[in-house]
């Protein structure tokens, strides 16, 4: 629904948006991140018609955003950073000024606007003005206006930024269940969100897609080594060099022991839920008593680190990109 | 059309909900209304030609402080960006603007009937003059409203789009007065004498409907709309 090829946008000098392509179908939730300035924003807005790439070309619900701007911008809710809506409209009236202007038939606009206040969770500000209201309410009023066409295609720009931790689980579920049938794309600073809600992740840094698969597929780009954790009861001695014998182990590191329990630290060059197994079996033929058996999780704060500014020492890189201490920002 | 209408109707109750429409009536009422009763009673004429002549002067103020806001807060909140990803047409949004303030520019003029009706309570005034004045009125409103608009595109400042309405205005309207036209070069006086923007409004002033001075005033409107409609779409570019 989405197809991106070789978008570049630059505001004088500054480099926004570098050759990003990418694709984006129905039903998929896709989580774009990257350190600020990194051109989230311009993509977006260059996929909602709001701006013109200086080269490249984006197709939108199968609409040249160039050629068919208007026909681009009917399938599209598009929610932009901090929701900005006009202070003095009340949000009745801002909703129907948007059913008016979304062309929505007349007999259907009392119905879609039902809905969204109903999706959105706005029952209890419809009779005040935007202005009164607080900035979780403000974002749900952005997110109504983006949702009151049914658009099959939505794109948010940090649609929970500013709200409380269960305004922003709600809005993460919203997310989720608009996600199974339409095509959601949301940019955000909050990686627990992006694993939590999206389907493909897409990093970009310094104007380019540096990264773009699931959340399980960007972890295990960047893992070439697993690390166990293991706490077994027993004698030291005894149980360090059957540890070694095993396959596959590279390193066998005792943290720590006392009173009997020892607790290691393993490196491993295969997966690291086949060392666990053989952990485990050792330790249940030698009849010692297994206290912990873990094994540690690269998670997607390692993984954008690794994608945006190339920390995390034990990899090879896919991709190299050292630059983003230098991010400008866009604007 | 129903695009436009959708944009003048939200513009046009932004202004009566916010206190502007208000604050604007009353002042632009009060200021005129003692401008004019203050010489009339002396002059002793039933006519509405002090009201009319004043009005270039007054307006130069008042509606730059109309257009100002119309796209500079826009651009200042950020809720251009809402407003210019809807599937609407950069020049339906211009439109629609314009003829919001240009709705507000009439229902003043409306308000302001009061002072043709005391003019005829007390005498026995020329009813075609009073009605070309308006007319004139209404036409040379419209330009300085396409005029205001145009700068509050230019900025997301609306004090900066104040004063750039305001100075755009002002040079449009002394380059057709006498005492810059004398002190021009001989080559330039007709162009002064036909751009000004008083000059089309008092030849109407005199009662002569001229089909010349009405497609100068739309001309001028058309030329300020359509730049605007420029400035708003050169956001892509940039």
């Amino acid at each position: 629904m989405i197809e991106v090829r070789e978008l570049t946008k630059s505001y004088g000098p500054t480099l926004a948006v570098n050759q990003v392509s990418f694709d984006a179908h129905a039903g998929e939730v896709v989580g774009f991140i990257g350190p600020n300035g990194a051109g989230k924003t311009t993509t977006m807005r260059i996929l909602t018609c709001y701006l013109t790439a200086d080269a490249g070309t984006a197709t939108v619900a199968g609409y040249d955003v160039v050629e068919n701007a208007i026909d681009v911008r009917k399938n599209v809710g598009y929610l932009p950073e901090s929701a900005p809506l006009y202070a003095d409209m009340g949000v009745v009236d801002y909703l129907k000024f948007m059913t008016e202007i979304r062309e929505i038939p007349k007999s259907q606009r009392k119905e879609r606007l039902r809905t969204v206040v109903d999706i959105c969770g706005l029952e209890g500000v419809i009779q005040k003005d935007i202005g009164e209201l607080s900035k979780g309410y403000r974002q749900r009023v952005g997110l109504a206006q983006s949702l009151i066409h049914d658009p099959p295609i939505l794109i948010l720009d940090e649609p929970t930024s500013g709200l409380d931790p269960s305004q922003t689980i709600e809005i993460r579920n919203l997310i989720k269940d608009i996600g199974r049938e339409k095509l959601v794309l949301f940019s955000t600073h909050i990686l627990p969100e992006v694993a939590a809600t999206c389907d493909r992740i897409l990093i970009i840094s310094q104007g380019e897609i540096v990264a773009n698969g699931t959340h399980d597929e960007l972890i295990s780009r960047i893992r070439s080594e697993d690390k166990l954790h293991v706490t077994i009861q027993g004698s030291e001695e005894a149980i360090t060099p059957k540890l070694q014998e095993l396959d596959g182990i590279t390193k066998v590191s005792c943290v720590s022991s006392d009173n009997g329990i020892v607790k290691y630290e393993i490196t491993t060059s295969q997966e690291g839920y086949y060392a666990a197994g053989d952990v485990y079996n050792v330790v249940v033929k030698n009849e010692w008593v297994l206290v912990e058996l873990r094994q540690e999780s690269v998670d997607l704060e390692q993984v954008f680190l690794h994608f945006t500014t190339g920390e995390t020492s034990n990899i090879t890189p896919a991709r190299e990109v050292m630059r983003a201490e230098d991010a400008t920002e866009e604007e | 059309m129903q695009n436009i209408n959708a944009i003048f109707k939200k513009e046009f109750r932004s202004y009566f909900n916010s206190a502007i429409a208000y604050i604007f009536i009353t002042f632009f009422l009060g200021i005129t209304s003692w401008l004019f009763f203050r010489t009339f009673f002396i002059s002793g004429q039933a006519e509405m030609r002090g009201f009319f002549g004043i009005m270039p002067w007054i307006y130069l103020f008042f509606i730059p402080a109309v257009t100002m806001k119309l796209w500079a807060e826009e651009k200042k909140i950020g809720t251009a960006e809402i407003l210019m990803t809807l599937p609407i047409r950069d020049y339906e949004v211009v439109l629609g603007k314009f003829l919001a303030s240009f709705g507000l520019l009439t229902v003043t003029a409306i308000f302001s009937f009061g002072i043709p009706i005391s003019v005829m309570y007390l005498g026995n005034p020329d009813v075609g003059t009073i009605v070309c004045g308006y007319l004139g009125l209404l036409l040379m409103g419209g330009a300085y409203l396409a005029i205001g608009l145009f700068a509050s595109t230019l900025t997301e400042n609306q004090i900066v789009a104040f004063i750039l309405g305001i100075t755009t205005c002002f040079v449009l309207l002394i380059i057709g007065e006498d005492i810059v036209l004398f002190s021009s070069p001989d080559w330039l006086y007709p162009i002064f004498s036909y751009l000004g923007l008083g000059a089309h409004y008092s030849s109407i002033l005199r009662g002569v409907i001229d089909s010349r001075d009405i497609i100068y005033y739309l001309t001028i409107i058309g030329f300020f709309l359509y730049l605007s409609t420029l400035s708003v779409e050169s956001r892509k570019w940039r």
